[in-house]
């Protein structure tokens, strides 16, 4: 029974909101959007919980003296601080329908000068991370990765004003073995071509996945095997 | 008598100079377009907007004929009354035909005017248009195609997880991604170290998530099996909840509930890079064997795979979002792409029906071939031999397998 009222549940729901595209009459047409504000209802009270286990695990870190303790600490005293910032809306207008971001708050401060530059430096990261990638993965160790290293060369030359200076002198009638040219090429065609077929196994896949969940035949992500 | 003489001399010299010149000639077609009205849009229809839950009308009208001399606009105005005052509802730039009008009362009759508007903010008004009304429809004609196509795949899937249900043998390629689970995570028990599992950074209601948290189901059981520490931390509350009962529920039906931990799943952040930073924290503090990244990724993908690479985990990655996947690709040891994701958890569980939905697929496959295939033929036929026949077979080719906005 604990299994069955989910598998139900996810039937009547799936099947509903399949029909709700086809159907725009009221009440179906407007399902869709009403489901997704109910799960953003139930998102912001789901959020107590994950509050919650945050302060639990990091807790239980700081407690028993687990190793690396410390970052839970950092971790405890940045959420509680942001929190207190928050709710008492410290610095700024008082009152529930005082802004918690108005210049000055010291929630505000703290997302702008503290929170906004730790995110920036994490997403720089990313460009260290994508030159060490490249290089590992553009050798020439076999006849596909040769391809994909000259492909990449095309690209990257074909993006710099040196890619675009260095076959600028061809004849009109060879335009088309201009660097950038042949950069945009193999970006709309075989690119894309790979792309599309990528595409269309998705959408195959989701639905698949999705008739398994609404028959029920899928329940792992119900805690169970299946049917 | 002179003095008018001159005068008219002066004046035919003039005109002789200005029509002699291509910028006199123009001025002179320009003062006498300027003089003539600005003409109206006309024949101006509006009707129920198709397809719909009612309350909008489409209105279309055949544009100005002065359209390329300066009009900037259509200004679109409605009266619930053919004699009553006309509001402005709205504005259609220039060259467009057509407006919907999304705020009507389905109990209401319309008409409309559509004003063309010049440069010179010259106003020149159309006639009214037929009385119109909006209403629900109970089938929206313009999903047809998708109605059929989709029948079809579902029905196939459907027919192939009853035709397993039965017992016959199906076959599957090997995917060597997930060939390979049992591998890392049998790595992962004799190294001593814990398995990372990142369920992708979106919510439960992303199908990717969904897909993950089966296939976390999948692992959580083998683990529990090997009794090897599993490590799993979400970025949202309610992948959060949903992943800790499906370990929790994988390690009892593994018959190993003594083995569970509720600090094997917990949150850590919604925040994308934050969620990054406590992420490669652990990976660098922990040093897992095994790093699964299974789901929805965007920027973070790289920074959490290379990572990964650089502590020298064994590393299992599947995504449907076409951008990641070179990332992937490139720093992890096996990815799942697009569809694979979606067909893991079946090909992990080796049920019959389940195999039976991937079958399924198949004819999915089989329909969009041959669609790309034979418009590709057909619009090639048409590029060289120019031949109506091929072109009209072409558009309802595109026109069966798009989804065309009303």
């Amino acid at each position: 029974m604990r299994r069955q009222i989910p598998v139900v549940i996810t039937f009547i729901v799936g099947s509903v909101l399949i029909i709700s595209v086809f159907i725009p009459h009221k009440p179906f047409g407007q399902l869709g959007e009403n489901f997704s504000v109910y799960f953003d209802i139930i998102a912001v009270f789901a959020f107590i919980l994950g509050a919650g286990n945050l302060l639990r695990v990091h807790g239980n870190r700081i407690y028993k003296k687990h190793k690396d303790w410390p970052y839970s600490v950092v971790t405890v005293a940045g959420f509680t601080v942001m929190m207190i910032a928050g709710l008492f809306k410290i610095g700024g207008s008082p009152g529930i329908t005082g802004d918690l971001t108005e210049p000055g708050s010291m929630f505000e401060d703290l997302y702008m000068y503290v929170f906004t530059p730790l995110m920036a430096t994490m997403f720089a990261l990313l460009a260290f991370y994508v030159a060490s990638a490249s290089h590992r993965a553009f050798r020439a160790k076999n006849k596909e990765a040769t391809v994909l290293l000259l492909a990449a060369f095309v690209i990257l030359l074909g993006r710099t004003p040196f890619g675009v200076e260095l076959t600028s002198w061809l004849p009109d009638p060879l335009s088309f073995l201009e660097i950038p040219n042949l950069a945009s090429w193999i970006m709309s065609v075989p690119n894309m071509a790979g792309q599309r077929a990528i595409m269309v196994g998705i959408a195959l896949g989701v639905i698949a996945m999705a008739l398994r969940v609404i028959l029920g035949v899928e329940r792992t992500y119900l805690g169970a095997d299946s049917e | 008598m002179k003095a008018f003489s001159y005068s008219f001399t002066f004046y035919c010299l003039l005109g002789l100079i200005l029509l002699a010149t291509t910028d006199g000639l123009a001025q002179v077609e320009s003062s006498d377009s300027l003089l003539s009205p600005l003409l109206p849009p006309s024949e101006v229809i509006a009707e129920d907007h198709p397809g719909d839950a009612g309350a909008a009308i489409i209105v279309r009208w055949k544009l100005s004929p002065d359209e390329d001399r300066g009009v900037t606009g259509y200004e679109i105005v409605r009266s619930t009354s053919p004699t009553g005052e006309f509001s402005s509802i709205g504005f259609a730039a220039a060259g467009s035909n057509r407006y919907v009008d999304a705020n009507t009362e389905d109990s209401l009759t319309y008409y409309y005017k559509v004003l063309a508007i010049d440069v010179d903010k010259n106003v020149s008004e159309s006639e009214l248009s037929p009385p119109a009304r909006s209403s629900p429809q109970w089938f929206n004609f313009h999903l047809l195609n998708l109605l059929i196509i989709g029948g079809l795949i579902c029905g196939a899937v459907i027919y192939f997880i009853a035709h397993a249900k039965k017992g016959k043998k199906l076959f599957l390629r090997k995917i060597a991604g997930l060939e390979a689970v049992d591998e890392a995570i049998g790595r992962a028990t004799e190294m001593g170290r814990p398995i990372l599992f990142i369920p992708g950074i979106l919510d439960m209601d992303d199908v990717q998530t969904i897909a993950a948290i089966t296939i976390l189901g999948r692992v959580a059981k083998t683990i529990a099996q090997y009794d090897t520490k599993l490590n799993v931390p979400t970025s949202r509350s309610i992948v959060m909840s949903t992943a800790m009962e499906t370990v929790k529920e994988a390690y009892i039906s593994a018959g190993r509930a003594d083995a569970y931990s509720d600090d094997f799943v917990h949150y850590v952040t919604d925040e994308q890079f934050g969620y990054v930073a406590a992420v490669n924290g652990i990976m660098v503090r922990e040093r897992p064997a095994t790093c699964f990244y299974i789901g929805a990724f965007f920027a973070e993908s790289l920074i959490m795979a290379e990572t990964g690479n650089a502590i020298g985990a064994i590393q299992i990655a599947g995504t449907a979002m076409p951008a990641q996947l070179p990332f992937f690709v490139a720093a992890c040891d096996y990815t799942l792409i697009g569809e694979e994701l979606f067909a893991a958890s079946a090909y992990l569980s080796g049920e019959p029906k389940q195999l039976g939905s991937l079958k399924g697929q198949d004819v999915g496959k089989i329909i969009a071939m041959s669609a790309i295939v034979i418009g590709a033929l057909l619009e090639t036929f048409f590029a060289i031999s120019g031949s109506s026949f091929f072109g009209s077979l072409a558009e309802l080719v595109h026109k069966l397998f798009s989804i065309v906005a009303s």
